[in-house]
């Protein structure tokens, strides 16, 4: 880490000057974004400071405990981001369960793995490893997973009629869904397979760019980057299987039915 | 239970030859069985269709026609005793039970773009399609191009093309014309006298007639006998 350049925050504040200009657009050209634009800046601004703080002190306590606790925190607030992403959810504790089970099982087998086996920081559970690296697999795996069940639970409301007369003829629920199936699985791989595709072609990576501006080598960069990408892309598919799967198994039954009484009612209507 | 809504055991019809259809059964064993179905606001009710037997089901809309069929198939949660002469739905899986007991439902399900591929046997099944008054090339068409009336119709002989032994059809006739109306009773009448039972919902009034050699009223979540 040689040649890192420190920031002041008086160069923060030059920079959100554009951002502040973008709002004065807004209100001048009467887009109404303004208010939007506000927010979310704030926001972003209130919460980095605040993860910046909460990292700087959790990598001097060095609490295997504490480490722990944040990821549960960041992994309860993505299952909740998932179930809000959701046009029509699984009603109850499993619309919940689901989305969340299935991104906890993928994110933290791969994260896990992906530190003691290949990273290996000492100790392996190391917040300053740790954190980054499963907020990175958290986040890709919650956008594939959340956009893979609210295909697949919108499409399965839509073409109930398809789904019922291929069950009347004598197909099981697994036959007769998995055109459905086949829809949602790929609207989940999707954005992954689509960041993989352009990385280092249209865009650089944040994290390597990142990594690049502290004073890292980018051949050395690359490697990490490469890394995360087959971690994030290793537990992207793994969850956004299993909730899938998981969906079809609770939007159905024993008996081989459409269990759609299972389904909430779309919040923006049909 | 068996008391409200029971209907008694039918009399073997006998006016149709069927000493060729394999699926024949003992004079007076009921093809499909019913008893104390419940479903929702239905039942329970008690019921039985014989081998050959056309049953007609009327009532008024929003009164459960859909449901107490959708019930027998097994579509949705249900308690009862269902079987045929030789299947009861508790032992049997429900893909088997289905294949036994079909259901052409009112709206007709499409999964794939073109209609040949719904069907298991497209070429001999398209043979049927002028028996219809249906456009021989049907079979090579998009989906998207029939009308609700010709998808209702190809829907009839994709059920049938798996041989039920029992048909449950929810308004086979509700879309049709007058000249596909009666292509479709003609259809139907010759599966009937090839042992094929059917228990139909309808609105026509003539239909039952027509068609059907008894007719239960639905009302109230119960069944009775008309005439």
């Amino acid at each position: 880490m040689d040649g890192y350049i420190a920031l002041s925050y008086w160069d923060l504040v030059i920079a959100s000057g554009f951002l502040v200009l973008n709002g004065a657009l807004s209100i001048w050209l009467k887009l109404g974004l303004e208010r939007r634009l506000a927010v979310a800046m704030l926001r972003m601004v209130v919460q980095l400071l605040l993860v910046g703080y909460l990292l700087k002190s959790l990598f001097a306590i060095q609490s295997p405990w504490l480490t722990a606790g944040v990821a549960l925190f960041m992994l309860l607030f993505a299952g909740r981001e998932i179930r809000s992403r959701q046009d029509r959810k699984i009603a109850g504790f499993w619309g919940y369960g689901i989305g969340t089970g299935a991104m906890a099982v993928a994110a933290i087998t791969i994260t896990v793995i992906g530190l003691s086996a290949m990273i290996r920081p000492e100790p392996w559970w190391g917040p300053r490893y740790s954190l980054p690296l499963l907020g990175m697999v958290l986040g890709n795996a919650m956008t594939g997973i959340s956009l893979a069940l609210d295909t697949l639970h919108t499409s399965v409301k839509r073409e109930k009629p398809a789904i019922e007369a291929q069950l009347l003829l004598g197909a099981t629920k697994w036959e007769a869904m998995r055109p459905f199936t086949r829809r949602a699985l790929r609207s989940g791989f999707m954005p992954i397979i689509n960041s993989m595709a352009a990385t280092g072609v249209v865009s650089l990576p944040g994290m390597m760019t990142g990594q690049i501006l502290s004073g890292v080598e980018p051949t050395e960069a690359v490697k990490y980057q490469l890394l995360v990408m087959f971690l994030i892309g290793g537990s992207t598919g793994l969850g956004v299987l299993m909730a899938a799967f998981g969906s079809l198994y609770r939007l159905s039954d024993g008996r081989d039915r459409l269990r759609l009484d299972r389904l909430t009612q779309a919040e923006t209507g049909t | 239970m068996a008391g409200r809504g029971t209907i008694g055991v039918t009399k073997p019809l006998n006016r149709f030859s069927s000493s060729n259809y394999p699926f024949r059964f003992p004079d007076g064993a009921p093809l499909l069985d019913v008893q104390n179905l419940t479903r929702l606001f239905i039942g329970p009710v008690s019921f039985r269709v014989a081998d050959g037997e056309c049953v007609a089901i009327t009532g008024p809309s929003g009164v459960g026609k859909s449901v107490l069929m959708r019930a027998i198939v097994d579509l949705d949660p249900n308690t009862g005793d269902v079987r045929t002469a030789t299947l009861d739905r508790a032992a049997a899986g429900a893909p088997e039970w289905r294949r036994r007991v079909g259901m052409l439902p009112a709206e007709s399900g499409w999964w794939l773009d073109h209609v040949g591929p719904h069907f298991r046997d497209p070429e001999a099944t398209g043979k049927l399609l002028p028996a219809l008054n249906l456009n021989p090339e049907a079979m090579a068409w998009e989906v998207a191009r029939l009308s609700t009336g010709e998808r209702h119709r190809l829907a009839l002989l994709r059920a049938l093309e798996i041989r039920p032994e029992v048909l449950l059809l929810d308004e086979p006739t509700a879309a049709l014309d007058q000249a596909s109306t009666a292509a479709v009773e003609a259809l139907l009448k010759t599966r009937l006298a090839e042992g094929l039972s059917i228990l139909m919902v309808t609105h026509d009034p003539d239909q039952p007639r027509r068609m059907a050699d008894r007719q239960l009223h639905l009302e109230d979540g119960r069944l009775q006998e008309v005439g």
